[in-house]
């Protein structure tokens, strides 16, 4: 294996690795690049909270990275986890490597779980699935520890989803995720449909994964709130690209790339004092824009954001962006920096 | 103009594949029986009962010959016009029984849909219990009873066929309402002030009859058979009102033991080709209004790179 | 006695609030109630299978030109008053005044036209249009129902309307259909086909929380622009504190059905005092990576609303609940079953046999047996799940641990159901805010 980039220095080596990964899927107008040269590494035990709008390619991803996509779409690049490349296994050896050691927590519970099978079923068959040597009382103890993990009493071992609330739903689909104690998971918006109450509680559940679990964890969501409570690092990703990625208190505190900063802006929280917003939508991932992707929509884009792409390089404080206001100076071209002159964005333009 | 050419051109652009050819040969064969129905008075070279032309009596059950193509009966009738006239029958009753059904079934179905309680449950009893009932035993009962009080007309034929076929409108409209009227733009239409008539009208309407098309060409398929069985036996239309197919084959029947094939052969074969005609614009249609078995084309992703791997 | 939140409305209120005039809505000791379908079982024998009271009993006043936040989790009941306010949900009890003039009273026919003086947008915008309707059609539609006929005289005002909530030029959407917009597009079209018919009251539910955050703040930026333009009167329905902050001249906090909490906002938000109001506080994801997780946040969810929990609903989520809260049967077995997540799987079975099956604590009662080898293990046992959690807000609820039959019997005070009742400048419903002595 050979890192296209060098990440941040870490003392141990990435769970997993994604080098340049594409995922482009096909439709009647061509193919649309919903993820297009993403690369990142997750160290073990450690929260890789994935932000964005909606149709910036996130569940893409996470659901590439398990080799979870509809027919038809392509992907390309390399995945690195345990030495090997997960994109090019046979699609037997994903399969068994998910579920074992890549899980997956979704936003809907309900949907994933058989109405007509008991709780005790689901685990049974997962457990049994992957470790066909256990005897049942093995498989029970297992169980029931990593529901007791989850505070999900064994009193309700035996109860069928339903009888279930959406909190305990979705705590039921952490402990079967967790149960073969995978070492790493993608949560693919896991508290979206929750109240707000009971979100907390998840997100205070999903935060206390690394010290209890050791597993790492990329953790999909549209909220900078939920990244900022219950994650180590932040990527950014806007039109199939991850543009910013970083420690979360620095990237958070001090936002290279324009989008970060204006989707830090454009959310309401409790000290919000006026209303900022990003005009314009994410590009159509058929025909993205040249250059880079947000110059249509970039308050400070020059006139080189719209003609080359914008070179991925280390952030002053660690992490990596693709900004030209950040530089590589010597790469961008006479005149590039005077401002970019865009198109006025109307409301015909808005997400 | 171009409106109208786009809407032409739907079978071909909004299809794919199989459901593309099932739909554009089914419409092929129909509109050649339609094109029959409507200018049967102009390609018929005879009347349907027509015995004889310029004073001369055709041949008894004559074979096929310049005169006659496809021969003549043992009434002395031309086999040819008998089928053309024959195709206009079927039309005529198809349509107006679909029309029927299409007028009772889809109103019932929304307002019991709609409104739910008592007349929900009474309007689904009465439906069923017609539905329960084997089609074409129903289809005999109500033309022996309509027959008799509005004699052996295309009305009278049509009004039974409908009964067939009503409570499957009934059945399709009323569930899908049942589910649209939970959408959040039924309550949005009555926050606007909307009343129960016009959310029916407007706001459900359009989004519940999505599958009476397909249902209907199904049914006209379907119908041709039946308005055939009920002729065959002698039930329905006389063949001295309209040329009817499915009495034609009855009186053949007789024929096929003396060697002659041709007062059965055309009938049947027109039959036969009417109703898969009909059969592969319902399934096409389906295929293509389906959303759940309609498959999009999609374009294939060529991706530049050396090593692009495809899901399965 | 619970005193009506009209009569308390503070001084402060924010400018523009109307003080002193009559409210444009009045709703008073409001409950709406709708009968449970129950399983088939019942259905087939015409049981009852009970009511859920998702409004109970709330008082409510809008001030003309006033942004009131009704907020709350999912089964608080704010959705349903906000519904009801339309006449879209029946009053089972209590009345709604627009104008003076009560809901209740009026026709089929003249609910439906007075409907056009309060109007509401909807959570999903793309639900709430219909699929089959163009942009112009949808928001025509809305004059059509009330009587304009003409087709030429529609489009002036569907036009206007479109220009109004920013979707220009208006050429392009007139013809579209709603899947051909975006989100943030469609939810403009809701809007412009709420305020087309010129009304005086909009009940926004959950506006913009089915939008992508960067669209978010522009819905609201439209909204209060209208709120300027048109002088509307907003019932503002949200689960997220943070944009009824913004938002809000006044805030409800509801839980289960009732007003827990109502203020102004800067008080709500300054001084929070309803248990319930500041662990909402607390929960809410905040992008300050400074700010420390919050550790305490209230266990379980919302309960079922067609039990409720006895005395205060919030209590067995309640971190600060007293004695007379309202303890039960109930809470018992929740104390048991977390007490059981603690416990080895050994230590479980043991304790299992010894207490037997919890399923008779569901039914709500002010005192619950426990306990089937004797009277001694049974009080071994609570010992022990005492001794786990002693500050467990839930034993300050045992009035008395008594011997029966073959295990024990828990008896808990006597519980109190607090009313809205005054508290500096709002109004709160907990036993912490007792009345206070008028001055």
């Amino acid at each position: 294996m050979e890192p296209a980039i060098s990440m941040e220095a870490s003392s141990t080596d990435p769970v997993i690795s994604a080098r340049d990964v594409r995922v482009w899927y096909g439709t009647t107008r061509g193919a649309i690049r919903a993820v297009d040269g993403v690369s990142f590494d997750i160290a073990p035990g450690e929260t890789l909270g994935l932000v964005g709008e909606s149709g910036c390619g996130k569940s893409t991803l996470g659901r590439g990275l398990m080799g979870l996509l509809p027919p038809g779409a392509k992907r390309d690049g390399e995945v690195w986890f345990d030495g090997k490349d997960v994109l090019s296994m046979r699609p037997k050896d994903a399969y068994r490597l998910r579920g074992v050691e890549l899980g997956m927590i979704f936003q809907e519970p309900l949907t994933r779980l058989n109405p007509l099978l008991r709780i005790s079923d689901h685990f049974e068959e997962t457990i049994k699935q992957h470790d066909p040597g256990l005897s049942k009382d093995e498989i029970k103890q297992r169980a029931l520890d990593a529901l007791r993990q989850m505070g999900i009493p064994p009193t309700r071992y035996r109860s069928y989803p339903h009888e279930f609330s959406g909190g305990m739903r979705q705590r039921l689909m952490i402990a079967l995720a967790l149960v073969l104690k995978p070492a790493f998971i993608v949560a693919d918006e896991p508290t979206t449909a929750l109240d707000v109450l009971v979100e907390a509680q998840i997100v205070q559940i999903l935060n206390d994964l690394r010290r209890n679990f050791r597993t790492s964890l990329l953790l999909i969501t549209h909220n900078v709130g939920i990244v900022a409570e219950a994650c180590d690092r932040v990527a950014v990703m806007y039109a199939g690209r991850i543009v910013e990625q970083g420690r979360v208190a620095d990237v958070f505190e001090n936002p290279q790339h324009p989008y970060t900063r204006e989707l830090l802006r454009s959310t309401i929280s409790l000290r919000t004092t006026g209303l900022n917003f990003i005009p314009g939508s994410p590009p159509d991932l058929v025909d993205p824009p040249d250059g880079c992707r947000f110059h249509p929509r970039c308050p400070e884009a020059m006139a080189v954001c719209a003609t080359k792409n914008p070179i991925n390089i280390e952030r002053p404080t660690g992490g990596r962006v693709e900004c030209w206001l950040v530089g590589p100076q010597e790469e961008i071209p006479e005149g590039g920096t005077r401002p970019l002159k865009q198109e006025e964005l109307a409301v015909a333009d808005e997400a | 103009m171009r409106k109208f050419l786009k809407i032409l051109a739907k079978p071909f652009t909004e299809t794919a594949g199989l459901a593309r050819w099932m739909l554009v040969i089914g419409l092929a064969i129909t509109a050649v029986f339609v094109i029959l129905a409507i200018f049967a008075p102009l390609l018929a070279p005879y009347g349907f009962a027509q015995a004889s032309a310029d004073g001369v009596k055709f041949p008894k059950a004559g074979a096929p010959s310049g005169d006659h193509w496809f021969g003549t009966d043992r009434l002395f009738f031309d086999v040819l016009s008998r089928v053309i006239w024959g195709a206009r029958t079927a039309i005529e009753v198809v349509i107006l029984s679909i029309v029927i059904c299409v007028a009772v079934g889809v109103p019932l179905g929304l307002v019991s849909g709609y409104y739910g309680g008592w007349v929900d449950r009474i309007l689904v009893l009465i439906m069923d219990a017609m539905f329960a009932f084997p089609s074409f035993l129903l289809a005999i009962v109500f033309s022996f009873l309509l027959t008799g009080l509005l004699g052996g007309t295309v009305l009278a034929v049509a009004l039974s066929l409908s009964a067939i076929y009503v409570p499957q409108y009934f059945r399709v409209v009323r569930n899908t309402t049942v589910s649209a009227k939970e959408a959040a733009y039924v309550e949005a239409a009555r926050a606007i002030g909307a009343s129960d008539f016009v959310i029916m009208r407007r706001y459900l309407f359009g989004n519940v009859v999505q599958s009476v098309p397909v249902l209907g060409t199904l049914n006209a398929a379907d119908a041709i058979l039946t308005l055939a069985g009920l002729g065959f036996l002698g039930l329905g239309i006389q063949s001295t009102d309209a040329a009817e197919w499915g009495h034609d084959l009855n009186r053949a029947l007789a024929d096929a033991g003396s060697g002659i094939w041709w007062t059965g052969l055309y009938p049947g074969l027109a039959i036969v080709l009417l109703v898969t005609g009909l059969t592969l614009v319902g399934e096409g249609l389906n295929e293509t209004i389906n959303p759940t078995l309609r498959r999009r084309r999609l374009l294939p992703v060529v991706m530049s790179g050396p090593a692009a791997r495809e899901e399965r | 006695m619970p005193t009506k939140p009209d009569s308390t409305m503070p001084d402060s209120t924010m400018p523009g609030s109307g003080l002193g005039a009559s409210p444009i809505v009045d709703v008073r000791d409001l409950s709406v109630h709708f009968g449970l379908r129950g399983g088939t079982l019942a259905r087939l024998f015409g049981r009852d299978a009970g009511v859920v009271k998702a409004v109970d009993g709330v008082n409510l006043a809008l001030a003309p030109g006033e942004v009131v936040g009704l907020v709350g989790e999912s089964g608080s009941g704010k959705s349903t008053l906000g519904r009801s306010l339309l006449g879209l949900a029946p009053a089972t009890e209590g009345s709604i005044k627009f104008r003076g003039q009560d809901l209740a009273s009026l026709s089929r026919r003249s609910l439906r036209d007075m409907r056009r003086h309060i109007q509401m947008v909807f959570q999903d915008p793309s639900a709430a249009l219909n699929p089959a309707m163009t942009i112009e059609e949808a928001v025509g539609d809305a004059l059509r129902v009330h009587g304009m006929r003409s087709a030429a005289e529609r489009r002036v005002k569907v036009i206007d309307a479109l220009e109004r909530v920013g979707l220009s030029p208006v050429e392009l959407f007139l013809e579209k259909y709603p899947r051909d917009l975006s989100g943030g597009q469609k939810q403009r079209v809701v809007i412009a086909r709420a305020i087309i018919t010129g009304p005086s009251v909009l009940v926004a539910d959950e506006p913009i929380s089915m939008l992508d955050m960067s669209v978010r703040a522009k819905i609201l930026q439209l909204m209060l622009d209208l709120k300027k333009d048109l002088g509307l009167t907003y019932v503002y329905i949200t689960h997220d504190l943070a944009s009824a902050k913004y938002f809000c001249d006044r805030i409800a906090i509801m839980y289960l059905g009732r007003i827990v909490e109502i203020g102004p906002t800067e008080e709500i938000f300054a001084n929070p005092r309803h248990p319930y109001t500041k662990a909402l506080l607390r929960a809410i994801p905040d992008p300050d990576p400074g700010r420390q997780l919050p550790r305490d946040l209230p266990r379980g969810e919302v309960p079922d609303a067609a039990q409720p929990p006895l005395g205060c609903s919030f209590h067995p989520r309640c971190s600060e609940a007293t004695d007379i809260c309202g303890w039960e049967s109930r809470d018992l077995r929740t104390i048991v079953e977390a007490h059981w997540t603690r416990r080895s799987p050994e230590e479980y079975e043991a304790e299992r046999s010894l207490v037997g099956d919890l399923d008779h604590l569901e039914r709500p009662e002010k005192s619950a047996t426990l306990g089937k080898e004797g009277a001694e293990s049974a009080r071994a046992f609570l010992d022990r799940v005492r001794s786990e959690a002693p500050d467990d807000p839930m034993w300050r609820g045992v009035d008395m641990i008594e011997d029966e039959g073959s295990g024990v019997r828990v008896r808990f005070h006597e519980g109190v159901d607090p009313a809205l009742r005054r508290s500096g400048g709002v109004e709160v419903a907990c036993v912490l805010y007792p009345e206070e002595s008028e001055a």
